[in-house]
């Protein structure tokens, strides 16, 4: 098969001593990153990004990814120990994981952790490696108007499918494309709606943005709650290993069902973080302890973490073969390839299968060398978490100022990391969905160019949307997506309405 | 009681509704300044203020349907607080701080204020031994430097008031 032989083309770029190098540095950032609260994965990838301008595109993904797999590990290491969730997709995996802490089985609690998310990525992955070129090639037929549709149908999916208002998530698309049209305009030359500040000039880089909202945003929320760390401790024994992993098997319909869960929502922009709470949820119905969920049981750790790493991996799918992002981290990712001069898109395949097959190969070895390094350094990260918040805060304070000075070296950017993080703070708590203002904000410019490119085939009318099959189911579907919250409260009240004539 | 003096303050059915006329008036600002720019459809295509106004357009309808559902539909949490006294003191620990923090580098540049930050935050809030936090603070500025000037040879601010490290000879 054509993509084997690819994969195998993409070790050998990957497995070069210098890579290799960078993978073992990734995953540890990456790790100590998850661990750290305000620092998640989208935000250690953004501050990071600039740092990676010196290193060839191929290598700089290749840490990058690492330090997303390292993010997504670390993050199970707090919720389980600590109760504190270092990323959002971790939060369900506190519900049994921490108790099961608390009982004296750290151990096993961890070690389910990590091997779950390492078969939900590897599921992810493979999944990737065979379908992404066929998306690819199927994304080839693609026009403006089919962009513009899939574009449409991400932004409605996030729309129907959240659980806040549909009008709050509508407003934070809107203000995220919004704030992509402040700046210079690509095609006129004009500065649009920058009032006369020239610091407006460049627009709001999304980076920023994600720097901001996602990290300082974060320390400002965690700070409400003083932040006291007292936690298990959680040395993992080689025998505790084995015999955990003996009984895992068990588990194998909950674990093939948070596989596609998470793969799905990877796909389809929902990201990990639902992922790991359906997946929880879906768990809980269907399995045979369900009264034991939330005092420690395994199920409720591979559930959630599985999914979410199946999330997490598969959010890459659609970035490299569509350019579109599934996830905050993989927009990240995905702003950083436009930088470094890359177009994904199906294109991306054709004319640099190196840099995409070695990437793919560097999942699957990000993914082992993962597991095997938090299997054995738990101790060592889980003792970060030790040093007292009051010297913690002011350093990823320090260290996101960094990352927002280094994307364009401005002061500006600075103050505006800060504007964010406030703005980031106040979301949070009024319950505004931030992954859609950083999709829009990545995604913007590119929207708003298949937009002026489909209106102008068809010279100003809309029913271009509507004039092949594919881009009218596409559009249908999004539009379907858009008004789910109304249908289905109609088919609630139908329903009702039945049984009570019945 | 100190819970009562907690949930005094905003409540967070009011910052929902002022959040939401700020995101009006927001967007009826930019929706002005798209139409000055010009928000036609020529036959040569968009003027630059047309994407803006239609977006800012939806931006304004939502919000107004937001404030709608805060203000008309939904009544529950009528009282409960925006954020309680206790957690917004704690916030501001680090907040004021931080701006004054990013005053300090745009004036005498990153290394120093942020060996400066690390300590003063140390001594006042974690309440630290002054030479433990002295030296937590010289460290994490030698490692910056070290990194950055030396390493990935990315400039960082150096002061546009005054640069202290030139007092060491450094530049």
């Amino acid at each position: 098969m054509d993509e084997v032989s690819a994969l195998f083309h993409g070790f050998s770029v990957a497995l070069t001593p210098f890579n290799i190098l960078l993978m073992l540095v990734g995953i540890s950032l990456g790790v100590i990153i998850g661990v750290l609260p305000g620092l998640g994965g989208a935000n250690g990838i953004a501050i990071l990004l600039p740092l990676t301008f010196t290193m060839p595109p191929t290598s700089a993904i290749i840490m990058l990814s690492c330090i997303y797999w390292g993010a997504l590990f670390g993050g199970a290491i707090t919720s389980i120990l600590f109760n504190i969730p270092g990323e959002p997709w971790s939060v369900a995996t506190t519900f049994d994981g921490h108790p099961m802490a608390q009982n004296g089985r750290a151990a096993e609690a961890l070690t389910t952790a990590f091997t779950s998310s390492f078969v939900g990525a590897l599921v992810a992955v493979i999944m990737i490696t065979f379908l992404a070129p066929m998306v690819a090639s199927f994304a080839l037929k693609f026009g403006p108007p089919e962009f513009f549709s899939v574009y449409f149908l991400t932004f409605c999916s996030f729309v129907g499918l959240n659980k806040t208002s549909p009008f709050k998530v509508i407003t934070m698309i809107m203000l995220g494309f919004g704030l992509s049209t402040i700046g210079m305009d690509g095609v006129t030359g004009q500065l649009r709606l920058t009032y006369g500040f020239n610091e407006l000039m460049r627009g709001f880089d999304f980076l920023i943005a994600v720097i901001g909202l996602f990290g300082i945003g974060e320390i400002l929320l965690a700070m409400e709650e003083g932040l006291a760390f007292k936690g298990a401790t959680g040395k993992i024994r080689y025998q505790i290993v084995l015999e955990t992993w003996k009984k895992l098997p068990k588990y194998w319909a909950t674990s093939l069902r948070s596989c596609l869960i998470g793969c799905w929502m990877g796909i389809t922009p929902g990201g990990a973080t639902p992922a790991s709470f359906m997946s929880y949820g879906l768990a809980k119905r269907f399995s045979k302890n369900s009264d034991q969920f939330g005092k420690g049981e395994i199920e409720g750790i591979i559930a959630p973490e599985t999914a979410a790493h199946a999330a997490g991996t598969s959010a890459l799918l659609p970035m490299l073969s569509l350019g579109i992002p599934g996830s905050p981290t993989a927009a990240v990712l995905l702003g950083g390839l436009l930088i470094w001069g890359l177009q994904p898109g199906p294109l991306l395949f054709v004319e640099k299968p190196d840099f995409v097959w070695g990437l793919i190969a560097s999942m699957y070895l990000g993914n082992v060398v993962g597991l095997f390094m938090c299997l054995t350094c738990v101790p060592i990260f889980a003792s970060i978490l030790r040093i007292p918040f009051s010297i913690i805060a002011p350093i990823i304070i320090v260290i996101c100022t960094v990352g927002a000075y280094t994307v364009h070296n401005a002061l500006f950017d600075i103050w505006l990391m800060l504007g964010f993080g406030v703005m980031g703070y106040i979301f949070k708590k009024l319950d505004y969905p931030m992954a859609p203002l950083v999709l829009a904000l990545v995604l913007g410019s590119r929207a708003e160019e298949s937009f002026r490119q489909s209106m102008l085939i068809s010279s100003g009318g809309l029913d271009v949307f509507f004039s092949t099959t594919l881009v009218g189911t596409i559009t249908s579907l999004g539009i379907l997506l858009l008004f789910w919250p109304l249908i289905s409260k109609f088919l609630v009240i139908f329903k009702t309405s039945k049984s009570e004539s019945s | 009681m100190v819970d009562q003096q907690d949930d005094s303050g905003p409540s967070l059915r009011m910052i929902e509704i002022v959040f939401a006329l700020i995101c009006i008036a927001f967007s009826i600002f930019l929706m002005i300044g798209s139409i000055k720019l010009g928000a036609k459809w020529t036959p040569d295509g968009p003027e630059s203020g047309y994407f803006p106004f239609y977006i800012f357009l939806m931006m304004f309808v939502s919000s107004t349907l937001v404030l709608y559902e805060k203000l008309v539909l939904d009544k529950k949490n009528l009282t409960e607080p925006f954020v309680k006294k206790s957690a917004f003191k704690q916030v501001l620990c680090i907040l004021i701080p931080a701006i004054t923090f990013i005053f300090a580098v745009s004036l005498i540049g990153i290394y120093v204020s942020s060996m400066i930050y690390i300590s003063v935050f140390m001594i006042w809030i974690g309440k630290y031994a002054y030479w433990k936090a002295i030296l937590i603070g010289l460290f994490v500025g030698v490692v910056l430097y070290l990194m950055f000037e030396m390493w990935f040879q990315v400039p960082l601010p150096h002061g546009n008031l005054y640069n202290p490290l030139s007092m060491i000879g450094v530049n």
